[in-house]
């Protein structure tokens, strides 16, 4: 899924980094809309950042596996649980294109996986929300995958290559994921008074933390800048959160539901709807490791990988075995 | 041949894929590793889409309470427990054990790839063309489960000692896949069904030959559990069906 990108408070920029703004060649190549390959020079800074952005992607679609995981067992009909199940399927593959292309800037997945479980990388804040009801899984869809498709479809042009390629498979099982949630959620809020109830519920639940997955205001997200001259960011969090807005508004009329914003309105003058203010000081809660699932998503990954460590043993003992057999000529 | 047959027939493969499908299904987002998240992820949605087309197919030749057809979910939600008529085997809790999970899986994807590759013949079409593809899902089940076996019993010492330990808690359960009964044998007769007494060689041979493969032993017990076709299941079933069918249940007639 997803990820609030670069310029939020969870991607840090080293701050030597800002020494190395890269050679000529290397600008001249951003600065012509070109894109950057493994083994082009790039200054560090890129390189570091890019890491960062593209791990902390990988680990938001991993962890992000939890939430709409709670409820496969639970799913009301099989062909929503077929449907489920393969949407979290999605977001496995996501995590394994996103690792890849994170490898082609010279870390592996072992030493990512390692930051994550020791809290030195971040991962995208919606997910330490919990998903308390059915309708979760149909506002997760419609909010969360259609806020990180407004997200992330501008990085399909990102300037490194590896990273706006994986995007753009990544947006096309996004966009499905996000009809997907709307017709779960446009099935219960024509269903039972009940069904509806639990849709509405779940789409307060949902909203502003939505809203949030764009990260703070643009006067105070101050990584933004280097990262739109590099060619990695496109748009500024409030031009995207806007333009989110503007696509969901109209979708939640056509839903019947209402969205959690007395001061909502339409702007005549500049065709925007405009929101009420939104209360960052939860999302800083949030990331800051307060938020209400941080620390069962993290015992839940942990524990997955603590488990599976004699598997993985395993499987690198019997290759090793088994390359030495072929080695020697010996038959396995 | 009687529809009621054909359908009973068709709810225990049904269930069996169904089931199982449920416990495969708790391991996405909780496996060994990422690969492996979406390999079972695989496995278990094709276990769902097998039952899917057994479940509806029973649904249809019988016709419920109302005097309509019974749907896939009908038979999924609404069933108590001592109607589901899967095999044992197949809702043991693996409690997060990967070498539970692996072991069960090699045991029923050799089981269902004999059993599939042969219903492909029946003379009930419907079976046929449901048996025919799903041999060739099977066959990609039974072929991860066995790469499985080799890498954890020929891995490290540990490994080898833990699916050792897998095979062994699994083993009790086998018997029960091979057991014949009087649908059955009116069903073979009628070359609908596949006599499952058959199976057994050719399943325990495979097995056997991956597990010396993975220089393991193929477990030896006097224990064995039967019931599953009869109703009858272990005390895990009720929690699985707990989970299975509470939403579902308290929402009476909704649509989803």
């Amino acid at each position: 899924m997803y990820g609030d990108h670069s310029g939020t408070p969870e991607q840090v920029w080293s701050h030597d980094a800002y020494a190395d703004d890269g050679d000529a060649d290397f600008l001249a190549l951003i600065q012509a809309d070109g894109r950057v390959e493994p083994r082009d020079a790039m200054p560090n800074a890129y390189r570091a950042s890019l890491v960062r952005q593209i791990a902390q992607h990988a680990h938001s679609e991993i962890i992000g596996m939890q939430p709409e995981g709670n409820w496969i067992s639970r799913a009301p009909s099989l062909k929503r649980k077929a449907i489920l199940m393969a949407k979290v399927q999605d977001e496995a593959g996501h995590g394994l294109y996103l690792y890849a292309a994170a490898e082609t800037l010279g870390v592996d997945r072992s030493e990512l996986l390692d930051k994550l479980h020791t809290g030195r990388h971040k991962y995208s804040s919606i997910f330490n929300y919990p998903t308390l009801t059915w309708a979760d899984m149909g506002a997760i869809g419609w909010l969360v995958d259609g806020a990180a498709i407004v997200n992330q479809v501008p990085i399909t042009r990102c300037s490194y290559g590896p990273y706006a390629r994986a995007m753009v498979r990544i947006c096309k099982e996004e966009s499905f994921h996000q009809r997907q949630g709307f017709e779960i959620l446009h099935t219960l809020s024509n269903g039972s008074p009940a069904q509806h109830a639990m849709a509405q519920d779940a789409v307060d639940r949902w909203w502003w933390p939505s809203l949030m997955m764009f990260g703070p205001p643009d006067d105070a997200s101050p990584n933004s800048e280097r990262s739109m001259r590099w060619g990695i960011k496109r748009f500024s969090n409030d031009e995207l959160r806007q333009r989110f807005v503007d696509m969901t508004v109209p979708q939640a009329q056509a839903l019947g539901l209402t969205l959690p914003d007395p001061e909502l309105a339409y702007d005549d003058t500049t065709g925007h709807w405009r929101t009420g203010a939104i209360d960052f000081t939860e999302l800083f809660e949030v990331i800051a490791g307060n938020g209400p699932c941080n620390a069962a998503r993290m015992a839940h990954r942990r524990g997955a990988h603590e488990r599976g460590q004699w598997v993985r043993d395993a499987a690198a003992a019997y290759a090793d075995k088994h390359r030495s057999a072929t080695a020697t000529g010996a038959v396995a | 041949m009687s529809d009621t047959d054909i359908a009973a027939y068709a709810l225990r493969l049904g269930d069996d894929a169904l089931v199982l499908a449920q416990r495969m299904g708790d391991w996405i987002a909780s496996a060994p590793q990422l690969e492996e998240d979406v390999a079972l992820a695989n496995i278990a949605l094709d276990l769902l889409g097998q039952a899917r087309a057994l479940l509806t197919y029973a649904g249809a030749l019988v016709l419920g309470a109302d005097g309509g057809p019974r749907s896939e979910d009908d038979l999924t939600y609404l069933r108590d427990e001592r109607e589901f008529v899967n095999a044992q085997l197949v809702e043991l809790p693996d409690h997060g054990d990967f070498g539970h999970c692996i072991a069960r899986l090699l045991v029923f994807s050799s089981w269902q790839y004999e059993l599939y590759a042969a219903l492909a013949d029946s003379a009930d079409q419907t079976l046929a063309a449901v048996a025919a593809k799903a041999v060739k899902e099977v066959d990609y089940h039974r072929d991860h489960a066995t790469q499985w076996v080799l890498r954890l019993g020929d891995g490290t010492p540990m490994s080898r000692q833990r699916m050792q330990h897998a095979l062994d808690a699994v083993w009790p359960h086998v018997e029960e896949l091979f057991e014949t009964d009087d649908l059955v044998v009116r069903l073979v007769s009628e070359r609908v069904a596949v006599d499952p007494a058959e199976l057994r060689t050719p399943v325990l041979a495979y097995v056997a030959a991956v597990v010396d493969r993975a220089t393991l032993a193929v477990p030896v017990t006097t224990v064995r559990h039967s019931g599953g076709r009869r109703g009858i299941h272990t005390e895990a079933m009720g929690y699985l069906l707990a989970e299975l069918q509470h939403l579902a249940r308290s929402h009476p007639g909704a649509t989803w």
